[in-house]
């Protein structure tokens, strides 16, 4: 069980802590996707040290709260945050993306913590309202949280799933955009854009939360408010940054899906005030 | 002969099922009358989905019910279940190993008068193509019965193939069935005709007709396509000595081209493919549009004629 005592001075200094291993474990690996794990890293803190239920040492506990993490790209920020809630070794963090790992490049449930493999985008949110489907049929209480990019927002099945959740009144379902006005070749805005998006989402029957993404104390109302959100279910649209933190990654494309080499991993890491303690 | 739909099988056999086995719960894009899933809404009301015309949000909420332990059933036309949906069957279904069956109707060139648009002719090469994904189709009424017990009692994401229009009922109820392993219809050994759906009987017309030519052909009934039956293939070739197969399929990647699979690495003999030729359908009744594409029994025969020549000549 994550610890409920909500201290953002400790969730901040984490968040610090995580920015660095995301570094690490990318550089380490050679390729992934910085931009849109380090957007998320506090809406993952959020979920895993403050709001979920969960047993590290028993991952399929019937009674866990679900997260499928429909942008399966952000690998890192999902196994630097699994790894530090203890569903396996920290050191295991070394193998991500290389061969015979069970760190995927994109998500994969053979990942203790991990419910469903993504990669393609579009996908996780129909999944999500099958598995509240379900769960109401055996009255389960546990809650689903679904993790969407932005950019995945210009997936129509997105909205094929948006309009299911509503009109089964999954109130068990929350789903958390990591609005980072980025994707993969520059900004939303330019390319598709998908605001208004709390408008977007409400029209489409959802409780729409909007948040700084980067500020745990929002992150923390937005996530009880859905806990008493009754009849339909409940998007956070949480502002973010994509690749939060590093100068040089803020808002740029370019980070999208590339690893830092050795120079740049020096810079970032200066940036954030040195090393992480776990290399 | 008595004729009905495939179909109209799946979808009775599907209410018998869900009476003994509470797990299983139904999925369609608003297509239950034409799939036949909707016995099964009358039957089961809560647990009926119409997600509505959205196949993709279907295959995904289905999978998503199924990590809760439930066998869900996603029913569609193929063209839009097996096409539209092709992301989520690979990724939601297949690599995530889903316990989802997916079931569509409206396959093949007998679907008639709608056109090409929804008469789906490649779904056996989609299908087969992924991981963890097994192709059913079955010949007959009975036969889609006893098939569509086996998709939902075997573990997994299995692909079943049933049609709108009425076939010939060939196979008795006390016959078996086992996913994985063809039946014989008729014994042969001069050539073996591989078929499946209402091929196999277009085969055994064919069978009579080459019967008066002195020609003794098999006629097996490849009702799984993957995992495909190389037992009984290679059996077929090497004490008949050429294949011809027959599908309601394009030409290539379907039943045909598993069978070519199999020779090629197993057991080599001539084979020569009845299958639609790289092209669309369109409008007609189903025997006019079986005939124009040559998809009959007097094309069947006249494929043997000619694997019988390079069967001869020592192709």
């Amino acid at each position: 069980m994550p610890a409920k005592n909500f201290v953002v001075s400790a969730l901040k200094e984490k968040a610090l802590h995580f920015r660095k291993e995301i570094l690490e474990v990318l550089h380490a690996a050679g390729s992934g996707h910085p931009g849109g794990s380090l957007s998320a890293v506090e809406i993952f803190i959020s979920l895993y040290f403050y709001k979920l239920n969960y047993r590290a040492s028993d991952p399929h506990w019937e009674d866990r709260d679900r997260v499928i993490v429909s942008k399966g790209h952000c690998t890192p920020v999902v196994y630097v945050t699994l790894a530090e809630a203890g569903f396996f070794p920290r050191e295991e963090l070394k193998t991500f993306r290389k061969f015979g790992s069970r760190l995927q490049g994109h998500v994969h449930h053979k990942v203790p913590g991990v419910e469903f493999n993504t990669g393609s985008l579009g996908h996780g949110l129909s999944v999500a309202n099958g598995i509240a489907l379900g769960a109401r049929i055996l009255d389960k209480k546990f809650k689903i949280y679904c993790i969407l990019g932005d950019g995945e927002l210009q997936e129509g099945s997105i909205w094929e799933a948006a309009m299911s959740a509503a009109h089964h009144k999954l109130q068990s379902v929350c789903a958390i955009v990591d609005n980072n006005q980025i994707q993969e070749n520059g900004l939303l805005r330019e390319i598709k854009n998908v605001e208004p998006l709390a408008e977007k989402w409400r029209s489409f029957g959802w409780h729409a939360i909007e948040v700084d993404g980067h500020d745990f104390n929002q992150l923390k109302k937005a996530l009880d408010e859905f806990d008493s959100v009754q009849g339909k279910p409940t998007v956070i649209i949480a502002h973010t940054i994509k690749g939060k933190g590093i100068s040089f990654m803020e808002l740029k494309a370019g980070w999208h899906g590339k690893a830092p080499n050795k120079e740049q991993l020096e810079n970032a890491l200066a940036e954030l005030g040195g090393k992480a303690s776990w290399t | 002969m008595d004729m009905k739909p495939t179909r109209d099988g799946f979808g009775e056999e599907l209410v018998a099922i869900g009476k003994e086995n509470e797990k299983v719960m139904v999925f369609s894009g608003d297509l239950e009358d034409a799939t036949r899933a909707e016995f099964f809404k009358h039957a089961f009301p809560q647990r009926f989905f119409n997600m509505g015309i959205a196949e993709q949000d279907m295959v995904g909420t289905a999978v998503g019910m199924s990590l809760m332990g439930f066998i869900p059933v996603a029913c569609s036309f193929a063209v839009f279940l097996t096409n539209r949906a092709y992301d989520m069957l690979r990724l939601d279904v297949c690599y995530n190993e889903a316990n989802v069956k997916i079931v569509c109707s409206h396959t093949g060139l007998t679907v008639g008068e709608d056109g090409a648009s929804a008469q789906c002719l490649e779904d056996f090469a989609l299908m087969r193509v992924l991981p963890n994904m097994k192709v059913v189709c079955p010949v007959d009424y009975i036969e889609a019965k006893k098939a569509t017990r086996a998709i939902v009692q075997q573990e997994g994401p299995l692909y079943l193939r049933t049609s709108r229009a009425p076939f010939p009922i060939l196979t008795r109820t006390e016959d078996p069935f086992i996913i994985g392993k063809a039946n014989l219809m008729r014994k042969g050994k001069d050539v073996a005709i591989i078929a499946c759906g209402l091929m196999v009987y277009e085969a055994l017309q064919a069978a009579d007709i080459l019967k008066s030519m002195e020609i003794d052909a098999q006629v097996l009934n490849l009702h799984t396509i993957k995992p495909i039956d190389e037992a009984a293939i290679c059996e077929a070739a090497q004490k008949a000595g050429a294949i011809v197969t027959a599908e309601e399929h394009q030409l290539f990647g379907g039943l045909g081209s598993a069978v070519a699979e199999v020779l090629g690495r197993l057991c080599p003999a001539p084979l020569e493919m009845v299958a639609v030729q790289d092209s669309f359908g369109e409008s007609g009744s189903p025997q006019e549009l079986l005939k124009a594409y040559h998809l009959k029994d007097l094309d069947i025969v006249a494929a043997v004629k000619k694997v019988l020549k390079r069967k001869a000549g020592g192709t």
